[in-house]
């Protein structure tokens, strides 16, 4: 079959899970918290801009000007209030409540807005492709994805090693004793760092509502694959997100080329086997984050 | 001339007992005894459904238990152990798909899950504690996703158990009852007498401060792969059960994080770190399951959010607060000092 | 200004500091000695707000600030530079010193002004701060809380891991500061070195304040007695 096309639409579709995965590093990074309602809340953004489609007729892709701040006020909430509170009665109840978190949002959908997938709909631009060469096509949706997640890790390393606010977040993320002797104000600077894990959440939930179907419980998926990202692209770097989803998603799509069913399978096997052989995962993190 | 004097001094020291456990503690103990015993006539004197909530009751303890030993005495959280579920299902279904009574694989399942357990430890343990989690769910994806190919286990669609079609539906549904209580029994005994062992004592140790207990010279990894083996061998034997008190098994659901929920919740509600914490977890969540089951997912919408609400106000669960106010522990695990 | 009085602290069920009480004016320097577990770098810590008070207050300026967080006393003007330097390992020596703007107080200092005050730090200023010696770590965890512009400078523990020659060339520095009307209140396990440089002194044992003076009145006698905690009273086993 295709094999160079397989592969290229795993690299795009990388770019769809390094989406996903910076948010969970990020938070990570900074607060120490793994988010196991992270698919979820992604789920969550997709649903919301259903809303703000059905309701505004704004178009589906510009949906993330008003989706994706929300999001970012909504995730500085949910950190000052719920996972601040869960750090300081121990650092493992944050993964207890997230999972309960979790829980909810999968069951406030399916209350909601029922069991059935949805996507979002985007006319003529779903089947619009780029053809390359004869055997080749590149999809202008999953190309406009993998760009968006570029420019999302551009901006924030940029955001985080330009400015003062994202010095502060990484000073927080060293030593949060010192970084609160210093002057900073170490709740806020989290809340921050929780906003943009959020708007970014926001934006991969937007991205999987583009490229695919979604339903309420799609989210526990969504959370496996971006944590595979991470894991092997090596916990502590940003770009090592990119690089992570690539992999997972070219070891996807070449799984299913060989058997149609075996693509998922492949990629929780290469995530198997990097943690066996290289735990670190391939990019040495230089930033704490 | 002046003396030093130490600052602070006793002018003596106090002796001191050190015992084991207290009167009350002993009589909680022949008290479960007996409540064991009373539990096991149940099939005489009760209809099929009180004993099928019964089974569905036990399994669900030795689950809740087998989760709180890994979260409650190793500080791991792990979301995946219904990988170990599923094996202990599928290993039964083997044996009963080539002649051997699935009463009698119970065992056998609860090997083959501890001996997978094994490998496996040593991958998720590469992961830090946060991670921990979701690697523990990936492994039970794999599990699940691996199996399905296997057309001759029922694949995808699921398969029925053989090897019991020959029993009177009576006497089978008491035989699982005293499978199931009898595991129950065993699974919270085993916990009892691993955490009053001397690897007990390093788990306490390890719960308290896991960086003191290493410097103490606790073997703290070696500690938690001997927890996270007996926990995936308790939840085999969850799995082993399921099967035999379904009569069939679906991949999906055997495998499904659904089970993990369950855990998780009857765990953290009856209290993460002591053995009577899941007992009480599975009466409450029993008594909520069976009472709201049918609103769904509204159902569901309350068990996380209770979830949520316990874990950040009330972490040490039901039992934790009654045991806190009256002292109470029916499986003594902790040492006394008295005044002599 | 600074004005602490009757503070106590407990640290779990170990009381770190009972009713300890001092003042510092501007352009004072105020030095605390003691032996290691007396309570020193507690009290530092307190008074930056990293421990609660179980009792007692913190006033600067005549404004109570017993209840305000860390970061807040910092933009009142309360700066710790903590015991062992504590910078950010994933920072650059100027993105440390830029941190010391978080609270966003004004003031004299900046990095020019820094920069000027160690003159080799502006050439080294792009290079990841852990790979600097331990005295030039110190600088730089001194230039970052002058960035904060206090008024009131805590240091602990600055000669701890430095050697001698290092530790004399950090406190040398001291005296610029002082002169332009910073407080700075010390703790400093080189007795002799606190006493050269201090206006007055404050000896702690076990939480409490034994002695308290100025350097010129303290004798050797009364300085180990202080610091050790040897009585007068004959106790158990003495021969007097």
């Amino acid at each position: 079959m295709n094999w160079v096309n397989a592969i290229v639409q795993g690299i795009l579709l990388g770019g769809l899970y390094a989406l996903f995965a910076c948010g969970l590093s990020l938070l990570f990074g900074v607060v120490r918290v793994v988010n196991l309602a992270h698919g979820d809340f992604a789920v969550l953004a997709a649903y919301l801009a259903l809303v703000v489609i059905t309701t505004t007729h704004v178009p589906a892709l510009l949906t993330f000007i008003i989706v994706a701040p929300l999001f970012a006020i909504f995730g500085y909430g949910v950190q000052r209030l719920i996972i601040q509170r869960s750090l300081e009665v121990s650092p493992l109840t944050t993964l207890l409540v997230t999972f309960g978190l979790s829980v909810v949002i999968q069951n406030v959908l399916l209350v909601t807005a029922s069991a059935d997938s949805h996507s979002f709909d985007l006319g003529s631009l779903i089947s619009a492709s780029l053809r390359v060469t004869p055997e080749l096509s590149i999809g202008y949706v999953p190309l406009m994805i993998f760009l968006t997640a570029v420019v999302v890790l551009i901006g924030l390393q940029l955001f985080l090693s330009r400015t003062a606010m994202g010095r502060a977040i990484r000073a927080a993320a060293d030593d949060q004793e010192a970084a609160s002797i210093a002057g900073v104000n170490t709740r806020h600077v989290f809340g921050i760092a929780a906003a943009i894990a959020f708007a970014t959440v926001a934006l991969a939930g937007l991205a999987l509502g583009s490229s695919s179907s979604f339903d309420p419980n799609a989210g526990p998926a969504r959370l496996i694959f971006a944590f595979e990202a991470v894991i092997i692209g090596g916990v502590g770097s940003l770009w090592g997100t990119l690089v992570g989803g690539i992999i997972l998603g070219v070891a996807q799509a070449v799984g299913a080329q060989i058997d149609p069913s075996g693509g998922v399978l492949a990629g929780h096997l290469v995530f198997l086997a990097v943690l066996a052989l290289r735990p670190q995962g391939l990019i040495r993190a230089r930033l704490a984050i | 001339m002046m003396a030093p004097t130490a600052p602070g001094t006793a002018t003596g020291t106090a002796a001191v007992r050190v015992t084991r456990s207290r009167r009350s503690a002993l009589w909680g103990l022949i008290g479960a005894a007996v409540v064991v015993i009373l539990l096991a006539t149940l099939p005489y004197v009760v209809y099929a459904d009180v004993t099928d909530l019964l089974v569905n009751a036990f399994i669900l303890l030795v689950l809740a238990s087998m989760w709180n030993l890994l979260a409650g005495y190793c500080g791991l959280i792990s979301v995946g152990q219904q990988a170990y579920v599923g094996v202990g299902a599928y290993t039964v279904l083997l044996s009963a798909q080539n002649g051997i009574n699935p009463y009698l694989a119970i065992p056998f399942a609860v090997l083959v899950a501890a001996a997978i357990a094994v490998p496996v430890s040593f991958l998720v343990f590469r992961l830090r504690a946060e991670y921990f989690a979701i690697g523990t769910w990936v492994v039970a994806e794999v599990f699940f996703l691996v199996l399905i190919r296997f057309r001759s286990l029922g694949g995808g669609t699921g398969t029925a158990l053989p090897g019991l079609a020959l029993i009177d539906p009576t006497f089978r549904e008491a035989l699982t009852y005293w499978s199931a209580l009898a595991v129950a029994a065993a699974a919270l005994l085993a916990t009892y007498l691993l955490l009053s062992s001397r690897m007990g004592l390093d788990l306490t140790a390890i719960r308290d401060n896991e960086v003191a207990a290493r410097s103490a010279g606790v073997r703290v990894m070696w500690a938690q792969r001997v927890v996270y083996v007996v926990s995936a061998a308790g939840c085999g034997a969850g799995g082993a059960l399921l099967i035999i008190s379904q009569l069939n098994v679906l991949a999906s659901a055997i495998f499904s994080v659904g089970w993990s929920a369950k855990m998780i919740f009857v765990a953290l509600i009856g209290g993460v770190g002591s053995i009577e914490g899941p007992i009480a977890g599975t009466a409450i969540f029993t008594v909520i399951q069976q009472t709201l089951a049918e609103f769904g997912a509204w159902y569901l919408i309350l068990l996380g959010s209770l979830a949520v609400v316990v874990a950040m106000f009330l972490p040490k669960g039901i039992w934790g607060l009654i045991s806190g106010r009256l002292q109470w522990q029916v499986f003594p695990v902790g040492y006394w000092l008295h005044k002599s | 200004m600074l004005e602490v009085r009757n503070l106590t602290v407990r640290h779990g069920y170990l009381q770190a500091l009972t009713e300890v009480s001092l003042t510092v004016a501007p352009g004072e320097t105020l030095a605390i000695i003691g032996a290691n577990g007396a309570g020193k770098s507690t009290l530092l810590r307190s008074i930056t707000g990293l421990h609660q008070a179980s009792a007692g207050s913190i006033r600067l300026g005549g404004r109570d600030i017993t209840a305000l967080p860390t970061h807040a006393r910092v933009r009142e003007g309360i700066v710790l530079v903590p015991e062992g330097r504590r910078l950010f390992p994933s920072l650059s020596v100027e993105e440390n010193l830029l941190v010391g703007q978080s609270s966003g107080r004004s003031g004299s200092w900046n990095l020019p002004a820094v920069y000027q005050l160690f003159s080799w730090m502006g050439d080294r200023r792009r290079e990841p701060a852990v790979h600097l010696s331990g005295g030039e770590q110190q600088a730089v965890a001194i230039g970052r809380a002058l960035m904060a512009n206090p008024q009131v400078l805590l240091l602990d523990e600055l000669s701890l891991g430095l050697a001698p020659t290092m530790v004399r060339r950090i406190y040398s520095v001291l005296p610029g500061l002082v002169g332009r009307g910073m407080a700075v209140l010390l703790v400093e396990q080189d007795v002799a070195q606190a006493l050269r440089i201090a206006d007055r002194f404050q000896c702690l044992l076990e939480g409490r304040t034994t002695l308290e003076g100025k350097p010129a009145d303290a004798t050797t006698e009364k300085i180990e007695a202080a610091y050790f905690g040897l009585t007068g009273r004959a106790g158990p086993g003495s021969a007097a």
